[in-house]
C-alpha cells in the first residue's frame, strides 16, 4: 500500500479558535434579544494610527509624512468624521460605518505600560491589571458569569473550541468546545523573514537556501507580498481565505438557532517593524484580509446580525513614528474596532490626545486616553447584561475605578 | 558545574541524542560523556513496551483484510448486475430522489477509520515516536533517557532499511524484533536477525529465489534473484568496491537459497520465516575465497558470520557511525578508533558505542550536521512536548512532506544522511514548525530555549525568539534556529 504523501498545503491543518458554552445570557432571553459575542484578538500589535488615521490633527502629515494616510493621494483613505478616517483596504468595514454598525474608540489601550508581546497579549486575554500567570480569559470568566441558560438542545449547550489550542481569553471555568477548519493559519511572510535575518547573522548555508527557495530578497526591496513565491510562506490569497475561513465559520455557528452565542478567535500577523507597507503592502494587505473576514462575518450571521457585537483588540499599538525601516515598533495606544448590528454605530470614540511631542506616551507613542476595559465592560453590561460586580472583580480584575462605556449597542 | 560543563552537555544531548528535554542539560552537566555512558546501560534500552502484533500477525491481519476486501467486492459486483437486471421494470429507486441527492451532498464527511495496513502502521510509528518523546517525560526524573539508544535504533534501522512501501504490514515489527533486540549487542547476531527477518527477505526478493538446481528450481523452471546477497555485501556488511566479485554475489546468493517466508495467506504461520530447504542449491559455494559446505540453513549462517568479522565490514559501519553522528566529513582519526574497537570487541555493538561517546573527536565544538527531517521533528516534538496535542497522522504527513517518510526510503541505501540531501528542505521546515508550534501551549519560549539549547543558543537567536510576535512564532522560531536544526 502506498501512503498518500501530502503536499504542502495540505498540511497547513487546522487552527483558530472558537468556542462556546452552557452558559447564556439570560437576561438578554427575557428581553426578546438572543444576542452574539465575537471577541477577536489580533495578536502582535496593530498600528491604529495607521489602521485609522487622524487626518483632521495638524500634526499629522508631520509626524508621518509620505507614509501618513490623508484624503488625497493614490490610495485615498476612507471618511469616517471630518477627524479621522480609514485604512483604504477596509471598505467593508467603512460600508458597516456608515450603516451604523461600527464603532472605533482611538487612543485605547490595556493597563499595560510595558513593550512585550507575550505580557501584552497575556494581559489583554486575562484581563488582569497587571501581566500574571492566568489560566483564564475574561470571556470565558464573564460567561461562567452569567445564569446558566438552560438550553433545550443539548449541542447547542456544549462547549465548543476551534482548534486545538484555545487562546487564553477563551480559557476557564466554563467548558470548552473545539472545531477545526480545513487549513491552519500558515507560517507568515514574517516568520520567515526573522529567520532570515536570523540565518543571515549565524548560519549563511541556511540563509542562502530560505533566500533562493523564497525569493525573499526581491520583496524585502519592495515591501510587497503578493511577489512572494512559494513555496516558504504563504501568499496574501491565502492569509485571506484563512481569515475569512476562521471568522466566516466562527459566525456560522454563532448564528444557528441552537448555537453557541459567545466565541473568540485569534488572528497573528499584526508586528510591522519593517516595510509596514501601510497603504499597499502588508499592513495593507492583513487589513484588506481582515476588512473580508468581517464582511464573511456579517453575511454568515444573516438575520443574527442585528444581534451581533464583533470587538476586535490588540495587546498594544505601535510607535507614532515611522522607524528607520519603514516600520513601527512597540507602541502603546491603538484602536480597538467593534462591528455588528447591534451597535449604536457610525461613532469614533476618542479623548483625542494629540500628536505633538509632548502629547506622546514617552514622547513615541500615541497616549492612552482610554482604557479597553471599559469598552469591553460597556459591550458585556449591555449586550449580554453582564452584571457589574461580576465586571468589576471578577472579569477584569480591580477594575472598578474603571466605568463600563455604556451606550455602545442598541439595547443600551 | 561549569559553563563548560553546561556547553558540553547541551552538545553531547543534541548530536548523541534528540536534543534535550526538561532539566537535562544541568542534569548530565557535571559529566556528560559519563550520563552518555550510562544511557547505554539502562535496563531494556531499545525495546518498546507494547502490545503490537508481531510481524507475522500483522501480515495475515493484513492478508485476511485484503481477502475480505476483495470478496466485498466482488459480491457488491453480484448485487449491481442484479439490480441492473430489475432496473427495467422499477420505478426511480429512492437514492436517485433529488432530495436525497441533496442530504448526501449535505452530509459532513464521515472521519472513518484508515484501512487496516495503515492502522497498523500508525500504531507502530507511535510506539517509535514515544519512545523518543512520551516514555522519555515519564521516566526523565527516574531514569534520564538521554536519546542514544534511540538515535542508534534508528541508524541501524536506515542501515538495514526496508521499505513500507513493498511491505506495509511488517515495516514497524521489522525494526522492534530484529532491530531493537541488537542495536547494543554483536552486529553478527544483528545481521543474523536482518537477513533472515521475512520483512529483509520480501524486500530484497529473496522469497523469490531458488537454485538453479534445487528441487523446486528445476521443477517450476527457475532460478536465482541475487538482490539481498548483493545488498547484504554492498550496504550492509563490506561496502561497495571493497573487493567482492559477481562470482562471490552469485555463490552468496545460492547460499542464501531457502531464506524464505511461509506466503502470508497461510493462516498458521504465514508471514513467518523458514527454511525451506526445496528452494536451497545444492552443493558447496565459495565466497570471498572461503568454500562452504552444503550445510543446509548452517551455510548462510556461516557466510554472515565471516561478513561480520571482516575488517572491511568494521571500516564501513565505522565510517557510517561517524558521519551519521560527527560530521559529513569525519576524522579519519574517528573513524579508526571506531573500526579498531568493532574489530578488537568482535562487533560488540555497546562497546563501539562506548568509543564512539569517549572519543574527543566525537566532541568538536562546531555543530556542522544538519538533523535528518525524522530527526528534527522527533526533537521538536521532545523539546515541546506536542506530542501530547498532535496525532501521529499529521506527524507522519510532515516527515513525509520533508522527503523522509517513515520507513519508505526509495531504495535499498536508505535515506542520505548529509547536509546536501536535507538542506533544500528547510524551508518546508517552516511550515511545520509553524503547524507545531501552533499547537503546544508554552508559558515562557525563553524558558524553552533554555531548556532546548542552553549555552549553545547564540545572542541573536535568543534576540529573535525573545522579540517574537507571539508564543507560537517563538516557538517556531526556536525549533528553526540553526542551533536547533544542527547538531
Amino acid at each position: 500500500m502506498r501512503l498518500h504523501a501530502p503536499s504542502r498545503r495540505e498540511l497547513l491543518l487546522a487552527s483558530g479558535t472558537l468556542f462556546a458554552w452552557a452558559y447564556l445570557p439570560r437576561l438578554a432571553l427575557a428581553e426578546g434579544r438572543d444576542p452574539r459575542f465575537l471577541a477577536i484578538i489580533l495578536r502582535g500589535a496593530l498600528d491604529g494610527l495607521a489602521t485609522v488615521a487622524p487626518v483632521g490633527d495638524p500634526d499629522w502629515v508631520g509626524l508621518r509624512g509620505d507614509n501618513a494616510l490623508t484624503f488625497e493621494g493614490k490610495a485615498p483613505a476612507l471618511k469616517l468624521t471630518d477627524f479621522f478616517a480609514l485604512n483604504p483596504a477596509m471598505p467593508n468595514l467603512h460600508g458597516m460605518f456608515q450603516a451604523n454598525e461600527a464603532i472605533v474608540v482611538h487612543a485605547c489601550a490595556t493597563p499595560y505600560r510595558e513593550r512585550s508581546h507575550f505580557d501584552g497579549q497575556d494581559l489583554l486575554e486575562s484581563g488582569l491589571p497587571k501581566p500574571a500567570a492566568s489560566q483564564s480569559g475574561w470571556l470565558n470568566r464573564a460567561l461562567a458569569g452569567l445564569a446558566p441558560g438552560g438550553r433545550v438542545d443539548p449541542k447547542g449547550s456544549r462547549v465548543f473550541a476551534v482548534g486545538p489550542v484555545t487562546p487564553l481569553v477563551a480559557r476557564g471555568p466554563a467548558p470548552v468546545l473545539s472545531w477545526s477548519p480545513q487549513r491552519i493559519q500558515p507560517a507568515s511572510d514574517d516568520t520567515v523573514a526573522r529567520l532570515l535575518d536570523l540565518y543571515r547573522h549565524s548560519d549563511a548555508k541556511l540563509a542562502s537556501v530560505l533566500e533562493d527557495n523564497s525569493k525573499l530578497s526581491a520583496i524585502e526591496q519592495s515591501g510587497d507580498m503578493a511577489m512572494r513565491q512559494k513555496p516558504g510562506g504563504p501568499g496574501p490569497a491565502q492569509v485571506r481565505a484563512y481569515f475569512s475561513e476562521a471568522a466566516g465559520n466562527a459566525a456560522k455557528f454563532l448564528a444557528q438557532p441552537a448555537g453557541p452565542r459567545l466565541g473568540a478567535l485569534a488572528l497573528d500577523g499584526w508586528d510591522t517593524h519593517v516595510n509596514e507597507g501601510i497603504a499597499t503592502g502588508r499592513l495593507s494587505q492583513l487589513l484588506g484580509a481582515l476588512d473580508d473576514a468581517l464582511l464573511a462575518i456579517k453575511t454568515n450571521m444573516g438575520a443574527a446580525w442585528k444581534d451581533t457585537v464583533v470587538a476586535l483588540s490588540t495587546e498594544f499599538g505601535r510607535t507614532a513614528h515611522i522607524n528607520g525601516t519603514d516600520g513601527t515598533d512597540h507602541g502603546t495606544a491603538t484602536v480597538a474596532l467593534l462591528a455588528g448590528g447591534a451597535l449604536k454605530g457610525g461613532r469614533v470614540i476618542a479623548d483625542w490626545p494629540g500628536l505633538k511631542s509632548a502629547d506622546l506616551y514617552e514622547n513615541r507613542d500615541l497616549k492612552p486616553t482610554t482604557d479597553l476595559r471599559a469598552v469591553l465592560k460597556g459591550v458585556l453590561k449591555d449586550h449580554l447584561r453582564a452584571d457589574d460586580r461580576a465586571l468589576a472583580q471578577n472579569v477584569f480584575p480591580g477594575s472598578a475605578d474603571v466605568k463600563p462605556m455604556t451606550g455602545l449597542t442598541t439595547s443600551s | 558545574m561549569t559553563a563548560r560543563g553546561q556547553e558540553a552537555a547541551a552538545l553531547g544531548l543534541h548530536r548523541f541524542g534528540f536534543g534535550p528535554v526538561g532539566d537535562q542539560i544541568a542534569i548530565i552537566a557535571g559529566d556528560p560523556r559519563g550520563a552518555l555512558l550510562a544511557d547505554l546501560d539502562r535496563a531494556f534500552a531499545g525495546a518498546l513496551a507494547n502490545d503490537l502484533p508481531s510481524s507475522g500477525e500483522a501480515a495475515r491481519m493484513v492478508s485476511d483484510f485484503q481477502a475480505e476486501r476483495r470478496a466485498e467486492q466482488k459480491l457488491a459486483l453480484r448485487v449491481q448486475k442484479a439490480g441492473d437486471a430489475d432496473s427495467q421494470s422499477e420505478t426511480m429507486s429512492p437514492v436517485t430522489s433529488d432530495l436525497a441527492k441533496a442530504a448526501i451532498a449535505d452530509a459532513p464527511p464521515v472521519p472513518g477509520k484508515p484501512p487496516l495496513p495503515q492502522q497498523i502502521i500508525q500504531s507502530e510509528a507511535k510506539a517509535r515516536f514515544d519512545a523518543v518523546t512520551g516514555v522519555a517525560r515519564m521516566n526523565a526524573a527516574a531514569a534520564p533517557d538521554l536519546g542514544l539508544v534511540e538515535r542508534l535504533v534508528w541508524f541501524w534501522s536506515n542501515h538495514f532499511c526496508i521499505s513500507a512501501d513493498k511491505i506495509p504490514a511488517m515495516a514497524g515489527a521489522y525494526e522492534r524484533e530484529a532491530i531493537r533486540p541488537h542495536v547494543l549487542r554483536r552486529f553478527a547476531d544483528l545481521l543474523l536477525a536482518v537477513e533472515s527477518h521475512p520483512a529483509m527477505l520480501f524486500y530484497l526478493d529473496n522469497v523469490e529465489s531458488m537454485g538453479a538446481d534445487s528441487i523446486a528450481g528445476i521443477n517450476r523452471d527457475k532460478g536465482l534473484n541475487e538482490n539481498l546477497a548483493r545488498e547484504t555485501l554492498e550496504l550492509h556488511t563490506l561496502g561497495v568496491r571493497s573487493g567482492y566479485t559477481q562470482a562471490d554475489v552469485t555463490s552468496f546468493a545460492n547460499v542464501l537459497t531457502g531464506w524464505t517466508w511461509i506466503n502470508p495467506d497461510q493462516p498458521d504461520r504465514g508471514g513467518e520465516f523458514i527454511y525451506n530447504k526445496r528452494l536451497h542449491e545444492p552443493g558447496e559455494q565459495t565466497v570471498l575465497g572461503k568454500t562452504y559446505p552444503d550445510t543446509g540453513m548452517a551455510q548462510g549462517r556461516a557466510v554472515l558470520a565471516d561478513l561480520a568479522r571482516s575488517p572491511a565490514t568494521a571500516q564501513h559501519i565505522a565510517q557510517k557511525l561517524a558521519v551519521h553522528f560527527v560530521a559529513d566529513d569525519p576524522p579519519s582519526t574517528l573513524v579508526a578508533k571506531l573500526a579498531k574497537s568493532f574489530r578488537d570487541s568482535d562487533g560488540d555493538l555497546k562497546e563501539v558505542a562506548k568509543t564512539l561517546v569517549s572519543a574527543d573527536e566525537s566532541w568538536t565544538p562546531q555543530r556542522q550536521k544538519l538533523k535528518s527531517p525524522a530527526e528534527w521533528i522527533a526533537g521538536a516534538l521532545r523539546l515541546t512536548g506536542a506530542q501530547d496535542t498532535i496525532p501521529i497522522g499529521p506527524i507522519m504527513n510532515a516527515q513525509a512532506a520533508l522527503g523522509a517518510p517513515l520507513w519508505r526510503p526509495p531504495a535499498p541505501n536508505g535515506y542520505a544522511d548529509t547536509e546536501a540531501a536535507w538542506i533544500d528542505g528547510v524551508p518546508h521546515r517552516i511550515d511545520v514548525a509553524n503547524q507545531f508550534a501552533g499547537r503546544v501551549r508554552v508559558a515562557d519560549p525563553l524558558a524553552l530555549l533554555e531548556a532546548g539549547l542552553g549555552p549553545l543558543a547564540s545572542a541573536e537567536t535568543r534576540n529573535t525568539v525573545a522579540r517574537a510576535e507571539t508564543r507560537n512564532q517563538a516557538v517556531a522560531l526556536l525549533v528553526m534556529s540553526p542551533e536547533f536544526l544542527r547538531r
